[in-house]
């Protein structure tokens, strides 16, 4: 390969004559970098610095760089400077790449105290947005629901029942798996606890009714946080991304109408039917674990499930579903409609939608735990 | 048949060698027996009808497709039989600006520019900062868009910013997929000039793929014509011009070639 940027230095009385010799290119990094500020060093006091390029063998821009910088350091010295032997190309290079002065940007002041107050009262601001804007994409989302169910034949009903196998099918192997294996856990934990009591028969009680009012709705409503508001946030903000939105905008489509209203009308289906069977296979592996475990027959846990809980139970755990169905579907699309260019605010928002529809939907389980144990139900 | 052209035509290197090439997607062949020999410091306009196929031999020569047969030698070397290291080491040598940009939206321009350079250069902050600034000023974009997101670019700025980042590294062999689409007539003059330029003093080997007929004739040394699969036809402008292929004299005596073609006799 080409030789190492070098030079050498030949004083006659105030001149210097610098012979710059080898690769000024980018690839000999620091040593290109070293040279150019020994340039400067070399001249240091002369009256006159001659620029000799006859032993240069390649040169770039940022060589070019390099040299017209440190010709313009010795200038500022009060030196004349003069450029020897180069060829027409280097000539031109020199002053296509030549030195300028770029207005330095300069850094702004960190102050950590006071960063962390700004950034406090950003999100407090942006907490209460948050909220504002959650209600109005609220009421945004009724009005296109409302559009929605009065004028059905403007609807792609194909577009909801491809969400809903997206959503709802494809969802179904692994709530089942993992409401199977919690309901066996609570079945396991529960006897084992009882059995000092010697009231292990109430383990039967403790399954169903945390199951069916809490445990499957919840479980459920999580898991479709993360597999489903994570999957429509990226969808929505990706189109937002590549200005798809906006297409949609100018043909006169409304995005609520066209992305969000069937993906939260899919929801709001799906969710109750995986609820169902959510509650099923936890009661599932509840039973199969009293059997294994605790030696209860099926026959014997039936029958004292049939006592345990009425049809109120069952309910209270339905009810709450399509709620958590829409939480979840607006929070994600309002998520992904808030992204801005970059990747990086996409994978921003994926998050915060998962973070915070988790985050609801655990809220308004207490809720609704306050309000049903107020109405008694 | 298309001219293949033995690697010492006029005595020249070949920088990119392709021969015998076949690409596909599925069943559908967008290339079928492609010949094309770009040669050391010239540059080359590739030129076809949308569609053809000119962005997927681009990304084909880059490695980025994978070909069905046939064979690509970049800088002399196979690319098939290239260890790791080694085509770290060819694509060291290339600068390649995407036909959408293919900017990282999560960087501003300078972080973009730069970042070809942290990935391969051992130099100061100072230096990145300085180089990065200077190409963001060669390609004719203001100081103040240095520190934009490509969000916040217009399309123009958005190319131009992409050639920033191609020329970062000062590459030998440069791949500009329609680098002047999107640009005001006089932004893309200075474009051809930049290129011009730039090929005059770093001997840059520029394969252009365009369909603007101006840069055509202003810096085009060859053209090779894309159709039907092959390359139709490879040579200077008044090969393209002698050609009976019907594309290409749609192409060049069309209405729109019409227009052009007078200033090309004084230009000569
Ligand atoms: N990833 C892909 N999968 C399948 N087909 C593809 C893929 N990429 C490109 N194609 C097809 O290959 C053909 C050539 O595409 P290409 O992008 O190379 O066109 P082009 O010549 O660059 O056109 P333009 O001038 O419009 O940019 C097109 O028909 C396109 O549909
Ligand atoms: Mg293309």
């Amino acid at each position: 390969m080409s030789a190492e940027p070098q030079f050498s230095s030949e004083r006659a009385g105030d001149a210097v004559r610098l012979a710059l010799r080898g690769a000024w290119t980018i690839d000999a990094g620091r040593a290109v970098e070293r040279a150019a500020d020994g340039l400067v060093e070399a001249a240091r006091g002369a009256r006159l610095a001659v620029f000799d390029f006859s032993g240069v063998d390649r040169l770039d821009t940022a060589g070019a760089w390099l040299i017209d910088r440190a010709r313009v350091s010795i200038e500022a010295t009060g030196a004349q400077n003069r450029i020897d032997r180069a060829e027409s190309q280097y000539k031109t290079l020199l002053q296509e790449a030549g030195w300028r002065a770029f207005e330095s940007h300069p850094d702004r002041r960190t102050d950590t105290v006071m960063d962390f107050l700004v950034d406090v009262g950003h999100n407090v601001v942006y907490a209460g947005r948050d909220i504002a804007k959650g209600v109005s994409f609220l009421g945004e989302s009724v009005v296109a629901l409302t559009r929605a169910i009065l004028r059905p034949h403007d609807f792609r009903a194909t577009s909801i029942f491809y969400h809903l196998e997206n959503f709802a099918l494809r969802s179904v192997p692994i709530i089942l798996l993992i409401n199977f294996l919690v309901g066996g856990i609570v079945a396991q934990q529960g006897i084992f606890q009882l059995r000092y009591f010697g009231a292990e028969t109430f383990a039967v009680d403790l399954i169903g009714i945390l199951i069916l009012r809490e445990l499957g709705v919840l479980l459920t409503s999580i898991m479709i946080a993360g597999r489903t508001g994570s999957a429509i946030t990226a969808e929505v903000g990706s189109m937002k991304m590549r200005e798809e939105i906006d297409a949609l905008k100018v043909m006169g489509v409304s995005p609520m109408q066209a992305l969000v209203a069937p993906r939260l009308i899919a929801l709001i289906v799906a969710l109750p039917l995986l609820t169902f069977l959510a509650n099923m296979a936890a009661i599932g592996g509840g039973l199969l674990v009293s059997w294994v475990y605790g030696g209860l027959s099926p026959e014997a846990f039936m029958s004292r499930l049939q006592t345990a809980i009425g049809f109120n139970t069952f309910m209270v755990g339905m009810i709450k579903a399509p709620f958590m169905a829409l939480v979840i579907g607006i929070i994600a699309a309002m998520e992904g409609m808030a992204v801005h260019g970059s990747a990086e605010s996409l994978g921003r928002q994926v998050t915060a939608s998962v973070v915070k529809s988790i985050f609801m939907v655990i809220v308004i389980d207490g809720l609704f735990a306050m309000f049903f144990a107020a109405i008694d139900y | 048949m298309s001219r293949t052209t033995s690697s010492n035509d006029a005595g020249r290197e070949t920088v990119i060698k392709v021969r015998d090439l076949v690409v596909g997607f599925g069943d559908k062949i967008i290339m079928n027996g492609l010949n094309l020999d770009v040669f050391r410091g010239e540059v080359l306009g590739f030129v076809g009808g949308s569609g053809m196929g000119k962005s997927v031999l681009m990304r084909t020569i880059l490695g980025l497709v994978p070909k069905r047969a046939g064979k690509i030698e970049v800088f002399g070397r196979d690319l098939d039989t290239l260890t790791e290291a080694e085509e770290h080491a060819v694509h060291r040598r290339f600068g390649v600006m995407f036909q959408q940009g293919a900017l990282f939206s999560g960087l501003t321009v300078k972080q973009n520019v730069q970042a070809p350079m942290r990935e391969y250069l051992d130099i100061s902050q100072r230096l990145m900062d300085e180089l990065a600034l200077l190409k963001i000023e060669l390609v004719g974009l203001r100081p103040d868009a240095a520190d934009k997101f490509p969000s916040e670019l217009s399309g123009g700025m958005i190319k131009r910013a992409a050639l920033a980042r191609a020329l970062a590294l000062d590459p030998d062999l440069v791949f500009l997929d329609e680098p002047t689409s999107g640009l005001d007539p006089i932004g893309a003059a200075d474009f051809d000039e930049l290129i011009q330029t730039l090929q005059h003093t770093l001997g840059l080997t520029v394969f252009m793929v365009t369909h603007d007929l101006d840069s055509l004739y202003a810096i085009c040394d060859r053209i090779a014509a894309l159709a039907d699969r092959k390359v139709i036809a490879a040579g200077p402008m008044e090969t393209m011009l002698a050609s009976e292929h019907p594309w290409l004299r749609a192409y060049f005596h069309g209405k729109r070639g019409r227009m052009i073609s007078p200033p090309q006799a004084s230009a000569g």
